[in-house]
């Protein structure tokens, strides 16, 4: 797979870490002192529960062999095929997912 | 028709001519007892074990394609019980005493072969990890032997010992491990089951579930609709995309795992040995060629295929563990889908939903938990409550806090 950086050019998927959906970057939030079951369950399905999508998804790459700056790509499940790459800070910045 | 020797002298002198068909191909009828989605490796044994062990009739297994064209069809067919944790060894080791008998008890030959297998460490502190994982074995009823280097040398005259970096000081043997011919497994379940009514319906894809008031009552699928007292989903790599009718979210990704082929050789590995220092396991099947693999790609994917980035790391992986293989050729390759788990362990447990239960999970684990996968998922659907075995294996142990991480790398699927 080649992953089309958007500062860089196209680059090899191995030169990247994947961690999995780009969900990730839109982690709840809880005042400390916050043990209610809504806070715990959202903290759970945080961590633990994916879309998992059949199709397209949306997922961090990490550009660990080169400018170590993280991407959502956009990839299809089924053919590999990827149509999207942006910054995760672009997206994390304009609001989130 | 029972198979036996003597059934196999009479068709010989009768030209063969009167085999029977091993399983019907029957049309579905509009409601059964049991309904299991999947004609995998864990829904054929699921099947079988409710109708033999637990007396259930009229069952059915429904798959979407033809049968046994997931998982178990794409394996590298080892069997093992060399797990660590308390809620995995109990059940692997059931799983493992099952395959012993197997073949007596479905009547089909599936080749169990217990050859043995080998982790191979590198270190003194891998040594030590292996020798507690042995000791935990042993407590749990399964076999385990630390071998040496001298013994090791005995069975494996030629891997690389004396490595500078990662040189070969032993290894923790299970001698009961071993492979088993993995398209017989689903045939002989399959037939099995056949025999004692149960009905299997290929090329039947569940599209939708039926609910009433909060409960499943039967499924949608392309032949119309069947209703079913309870419904099992055992469908590995497609739970999500299953099971998304529903509206769970489940803790699953889904990973493609690819394995190899090499051309037929002669005998060089008397058993499975698998590389302490990559991830990289090989056996040798009956008809000579290599069958190894290594991990997963790493990213979510639902193609039965892989990049060539992993077949370079597994093939490094096995060069650097015997060299020797570096002159084959690499035959076939594939990949099959795997159920990656958010702590690495399987699930076997109601959904929260009435009459509809869960098998997943299995990460690139579930050849060899077949026959426990399926006997411990009977008993939920049957009795619905978990076999004693099965008992950890739960959905909710995420939100617990219960999770059973044999790899201890947290929840992140492309470690385990």
């Amino acid at each position: 797979m080649i992953i089309n950086h958007p500062l860089l050019g196209p680059r090899d998927a191995s030169e990247f870490y994947y961690i999995g959906d780009a969900a990730m970057i839109m982690r709840p939030d809880a005042k400390p002192d916050d043990h209610s079951a809504e806070t715990m369950a959202a903290f759970d399905s945080y961590q633990h529960h994916r879309d998992n999508p059949h199709g397209f998804h949306r997922e961090l790459w990490y550009h660990e062999q080169g400018d170590r700056s993280w991407l959502i790509v956009t990839r299809n499940t089924t053919t590999h095929e990827i149509t999207k790459v942006e910054l995760a800070r672009d997206v994390k910045l304009k609001g989130g997912l | 028709m029972r198979y036996s020797g003597f059934s196999i002298i009479k068709q010989a002198l009768t030209g063969h001519k009167s085999w029977p068909k091993a399983w019907r191909t029957p049309d579905p009828k509009p409601a059964y007892d049991y309904i299991i989605v999947g004609g995998g490796g864990h829904g054929l044994s699921t099947a079988y074990y409710l109708a033999s062990v637990y007396g259930a009739k009229n069952i059915a297994v429904l798959e979407k394609g033809w049968l046994g064209s997931g998982n178990i069809g794409r394996n590298t067919t080892i069997i093992r019980s060399n797990y660590l944790l308390d809620g995995n060894v109990p059940f692997y080791e059931m799983s493992l005493k099952l395959w012993e008998g197997l073949e007596q008890d479905f009547n089909y030959n599936a080749m169990v072969s217990q050859r043995g297998i080998i982790n191979l460490y590198h270190s003194d502190s891998q040594r030590d990890a292996y020798a507690r994982r042995g000791n935990a074995m042993i407590m749990n009823g399964a076999d385990a032997e630390m071998l040496d280097q001298d013994a090791l040398r005995k069975l494996y005259p030629d891997l690389n010992y004396d490595n500078a970096r990662f040189p070969i000081m032993g290894g923790l043997a299970q001698w009961r491990g071993g492979s088993v011919r993995h398209d017989a497994v689903a045939w002989g379940y399959a037939r099995g089951a056949d025999r004692l009514g149960v009905d299997i319906i290929q090329n039947c894809e569940v599209t939708d579930f039926i609910m009433e008031k909060g409960a499943c009552t039967g499924v949608v699928t392309n032949k119309g609709k069947i209703m079913g007292k309870k419904i099992g989903v055992a469908v590995a790599g497609s739970t999500t995309k299953v099971m998304s009718k529903t509206g769970m979210r489940l803790p699953i990704e889904s990973h493609v795992l690819q394995a190899f082929v090499s051309e037929g050789l002669k005998p060089i590995i008397p058993g499975v040995i698998t590389y302490g220092m990559g991830h990289f396991y090989i056996s040798q099947s009956d008809k000579g060629g290599l069958v190894f693999g290594g991990d997963i790609d790493g990213y979510n994917s639902y193609a039965q295929r892989g990049n060539l980035p992993v077949v370079e790391h597994v093939c490094e992986g096995g060069i650097a563990m015997m060299p020797y293989i570096g002159k084959a050729k690499m035959l076939r390759m594939w990949g099959g889908i795997m159920d990656m788990s958010m702590d690495g362990s399987p699930i076997i447990d109601k959904t929260g939903i009435d009459n509809l239960y869960l098998n997943t999970g299995w990460c690139y684990g579930g050849f060899k938990a077949t026959p426990a996968s399926g006997y411990c998922f009977a008993h939920l659907l049957a009795n619905d409550e978990p076999h004693e075995n099965a008992a950890a294996l739960r959905l909710d142990r995420f939100s617990t806090g219960a999770v059973i991480d044999e790899r201890g790398a947290g929840a992140q699927p492309n470690l385990h």
